[in-house]
């Protein structure tokens, strides 16, 4: 515990800036329907009421308490971006380490499949398939995970590629242990930092994109309480000055921050990597 | 002789990807569940309305025939009509497109010299609280969604200090000043969204080299440090320096989407999100296929410069 402390004594006021930004962000997602009186979609007022004693920060487009949406928002918006995020890793590194462990004709598909799928922007490619298929939160959790896994592949691959040319597993294979358990005790424990690192730069990405996805109607749709829908809707009010609108996208962007803060920390700390890169 | 033959193989390559991408862009809409037809018409539409609408959009016809169809058609500009207003598409794009270029060019225009100023600056005023300042700058900057640095830009500059107009209402007949300025709000916000990356990436290409012992006989020389950063490390930085501006540049032609949508802004990213919503399709692919090429086209043109600018290639022992 004391050893856990001091390590986080070692951070850099940005990265405790982070972690205190993230552990607030977990907490109000788990315990949002306890802080606060109104339920998600329950309508309570005029619309737009101005900020006061009974709705803290006003309510919405629909008479809806902003900051109970703003609350419930956290759990719907980050929930989603971290279940994608999750999946994504999981289809992205698996095809990854898999691909630099058996090499030959599975690595050349492999990545010519993703070298196809890297050359479409990911937003054009989303909206795509979104016209097709339909909006709904399983299609935007599986297509935003299959574009984004495309990505924790090539770094899987690549880094899994300098560990499996490595002696130890040399040993490994001779001594007659199958391709899962190389990949599973061998690999995967020597590949973890890096990609650790990325699955905070990943989901960072994954929330941009699922929360720009949303402000643009096409991500998660009403009455569930998302914060780039609430931008979306409320976005009137800027033009009388009211900043009401700037609250759920700057909570987008405290959060992203903080990770990324975070995730900058940990590079220097496991990769050695100067201030330079 | 190698150098030709690198930039053919790319090329090459280059036009594969299109082809393929084409194909996705056409037949993903085969594969997935579902007909056309049907869909646009609702589940109340008799069969031979069905049948007969099929016929219409050619739906009775073998996908590669159709494929090709579209594919001749697009290359000669003809991409066929809106599901939603029956217009030609062509002409729903056209001038949408020098919009949404015009708008990539005047971003990129205050970009791309921002960026170079900055990260030479961070560069040569390494670790010090200017350096470290632009440092945590940029992180943020890069983690802010769009449309948050797209409201505040309209909050501060629009709606308080009433500079720029918060709705860029541009069209072709505008002269170019009045033009520049209508897009100004959503060209900053695309300049603040791709500035942090391209500075940063300046800064550590320069850094880089400042270790290489040709560097460190200019020290010994005396050289100022500004000289030694602007004549001996920037030259042989550039190759870096431009594949990351040509990446952005890709990036800027995609993140105009969002940009577009705030600003009501009369370009292709809003037909594209307006034909999502209305599930119009041949819109949606026409549009995606040309965001899809510049796209494709800019990270070539970002891998051939890289290519050609290698000096171990340009001068071959």
């Amino acid at each position: 515990m004391s050893a856990v402390l001091k390590f986080l004594g070692s951070a850099p006021w940005s990265a405790r800036f982070g972690l205190v930004v993230i552990a607030a962000y977990v907490f109000v997602a788990f315990f949002a329907p306890v802080l606060t009186p109104y339920g998600e979609t329950e309508i309570v007022g005029a619309e737009f009421e101005p900020w006061g004693e009974t709705y803290v920060l006003g309510t919405d487009n629909l008479g809806r308490d902003m900051m109970t949406r703003l609350l419930y928002g956290a759990r719907n918006t980050i929930g989603i971006a971290f279940v994608t995020t999750c999946l994504a890793f999981l289809i992205g590194g698996a095809f990854g380490l898999l691909a630099a462990a058996l090499g030959g004709w599975v690595d050349q598909i492999l990545s010519r499949v993703v070298d196809v799928l890297m050359a479409i922007p990911q937003l054009i490619f989303a909206l795509l398939i979104l016209t097709i298929v339909g909006t709904s939160i399983p299609v935007l959790i599986i297509v935003i995970a299959v574009l984004d896994s495309t990505r924790v592949y090539r770094l899987a691959r690549a880094v899994a590629m300098n560990i499996v040319v490595m002696d130890f597993v040399e040993v490994a294979r001779l001594r007659g242990e199958g391709t899962g358990w190389v990949i599973a005790r061998e690999v995967l424990p020597n590949a973890m930092p890096p990609l650790v690192a990325e699955f905070g730069l990943r989901f960072c990405f994954v929330f941009l994109f699922i929360s720009a996805l949303s402000f643009l109607g096409l991500g998660i749709q009403p009455p569930t309480a998302d914060w780039g829908s609430m931008v979306r809707d409320n976005a009137t009010l800027i033009t009388f000055g009211d900043i009401t609108p700037l609250l759920p996208a700057g909570a987008i962007a405290l959060l992203t921050v903080g990770v990324n803060f975070v995730v900058d920390w940990f590079l220097h700390k496991t990769s050695g990597l100067r201030d330079d890169h | 002789m190698t150098l030709v033959k690198m930039v053919a193989q790319r090329l090459a390559l280059g036009l594969v990807t299109m082809f393929v991408v084409s194909l996705i862009i056409f037949l993903g809409v085969e594969l997935l569940p579902g007909d056309l037809a049907q869909a646009i018409l609702g589940q109340a539409a008799t069969e031979e309305t069905v049948a007969a609408f099929r016929r219409e959009l050619g739906l009775d016809l073998p996908p590669h025939v159709r494929y090709f169809d579209w594919l001749a058609g697009i290359l000669q500009g003809d991409m066929g009509r809106s599901l939603a207003n029956q217009r030609e598409i062509s002409e729903l794009i056209g001038g949408r497109l020098m919009n949404t270029l015009f708008l990539a060019l005047m971003a990129a225009a205050i970009a791309v010299p921002l960026a170079l100023v900055l990260g030479i600056l961070a560069a040569l005023y390494r670790n010090s609280l200017y350096d470290r300042g632009v440092n945590v700058v940029t992180l943020s900057s890069i983690s802010f969604p769009e449309f948050f640095v797209a409201y505040i830009l309209i909050l501060f500059l629009s709606i308080q200090a009433g500079v720029f107009p918060s709705i860029s209402n541009v069209s072709d007949e505008l002269p170019f000043w009045e033009r520049a300025y209508r897009s100004m709000l959503p060209a900053l916000t695309l300049t603040l969204v791709v500035v942090a990356h391209m500075m940063r990436m300046t800064r550590a290409a320069i850094i880089n080299l400042l270790a290489s012992p040709y560097i460190e006989m200019a020290n010994l020389k005396g050289i100022k440090r500004s000289r030694i950063i602007t004549h001996h490390a920037l030259p042989n930085a550039l190759s870096p320096i431009i594949n990351v501006i040509v990446l952005n540049l890709a990036y800027l032609v995609v993140g105009v989407v969002v940009v577009e949508v705030v600003f009501v802004y009369p370009g292709l990213g809003q037909l594209l999100v307006d034909s999502v919503q209305k599930r119009d399709i041949p819109v949606v692919q026409a549009s995606s296929m040309i965001f899809a090429a510049t796209y494709i086209l800019l990270n070539l043109t970002a891998d051939v410069l890289s290519i050609v600018s290698n000096p171990r290639l340009l001068h071959p022992r």
